[in-house]
């Protein structure tokens, strides 16, 4: 019989997406191009928010957009239809989070456009890709008004991880019992650093603010 | 949620090591899991069992989960206590300045191999 031997690993299961991310980032860098993952659950409004803040963006940045979901190509086909800019699907395969690796391969197919600006739509879900390090420069989460104000006690992670909340469909706000100085409250108690912005993407309300914040979080990274 | 994302990670991870050491076959592996760290041993052993057979050199592979405590750190009064039992407020004296010490970590331990 074999002689069995005993391995001492002692790894992280995310050491290796970790070391990916960060490659990601340095390639990114090198670039120019910065890379915005933008997380949410089902039905937070993620496209038609993109789609509304891309057009307020293109003309001064260079836009690229990769949309990663398990199955199909609506949102890739909506977000290139409605906006004009270059719009790749991604496809987990069944997975419900995307990884530094899945990204990487994605960004191939954008490689040589020279973007200022590369959105990456998340699978929408509000555990995995929480934990899952895209390699992004930045993170945004969407959170939605029927969605409840407790969201944020209820998913610790997703709003650890992100440096901006956008509050969404603010003008349902009064069909909903939804407080937004509780929202705020609960936020901070995950995250005292994040951005906060409401915003209605189906009226546009807000959505400048949202443009303004992305705008700056560009310089910023390429001025440094 | 994302048990069998975590599963293909952990066989890549034990099949390189395999590979590095010249070893062609994985009869047990250890995993240390935070009791917080979002990972539901029951769907993970689940998730274990289909992928392995899935693996030639994880075939049969036995799965030791061994669950870590989470302890949470109090800046204020300096004691820890546990995560699960009094979550982000410190039972000794109600701070909320506090941190989780350990629980949410997923750590491929060992592997026996041949």
């Amino acid at each position: 019989m074999d002689e069995i031997r005993i391995i001492e690993i002692k790894k992280s299961v995310f050491a290796e997406n970790i070391q990916t991310a960060d490659q990601l980032r340095a390639r990114l860098k090198k670039e120019g191009s910065f890379l915005l993952n933008v997380m949410s659950s089902p039905g937070s409004g993620k496209t038609t928010t993109l789609t509304k803040v891309i057009n307020l963006l293109k003309g001064e940045l260079k836009i690229g957009c990769m949309e990663a979901d398990i199955d199909s190509d609506v949102d890739a086909k909506t977000i290139a239809e409605k906006t004009g800019v270059e719009s790749i699907q991604l496809h987990t395969g069944g997975m419900c989070h995307l990884d530094a690796e899945m990204t990487a391969q994605g960004l191939d197919g954008l490689q040589g456009k020279h973007l200022d600006l590369i959105i990456l739509e998340n699978v929408g879900n509000l555990v995995c890709p929480a934990e899952f390090d895209t390699g992004a420069s930045a993170s945004m989460t969407i959170l939605s008004v029927p969605e409840g104000d407790d969201k944020p006690l209820k998913y610790p992670l997703m709003y650890q991880v992100c440096d901006l909340v956008v509050i969404n469909k603010i003008d349902a706000i009064s069909f909903f019992d939804f407080d937004m100085e509780k929202v705020e409250k609960n936020i901070r108690f995950r995250n005292p650093k994040a951005t906060i912005i409401p915003i209605s993407a189906k009226t546009g309300e807000g959505v400048d603010q949202l443009a303004a914040w992305i705008k700056k979080q560009v310089k910023n990274w390429k001025e440094n | 949620m994302h048990e069998l994302g975590i599963v293909f990670y952990v066989i890549k991870e034990a099949e390189k090591v395999c590979k590095e050491n010249h070893l062609t076959h994985v009869s047990k592996l250890t995993l240390e899991v935070g009791e917080v760290s979002s990972i539901v041993p029951s769907y993970f052993r689940d998730c274990w069992k289909w992928a392995v057979e899935r693996s030639e050199y994880m075939k049969g592979c036995v799965l030791d989960l061994v669950v870590l405590k989470a302890i949470t750190y109090c800046q204020d009064c300096k004691k820890t206590y546990s995560t699960v039992e009094h979550g982000k407020k410190c039972p000794y004296c109600g701070s909320e300045r506090t941190y989780l010490a350990t629980g949410n970590e997923t750590l491929i331990k060992s592997i026996e191999a041949s």
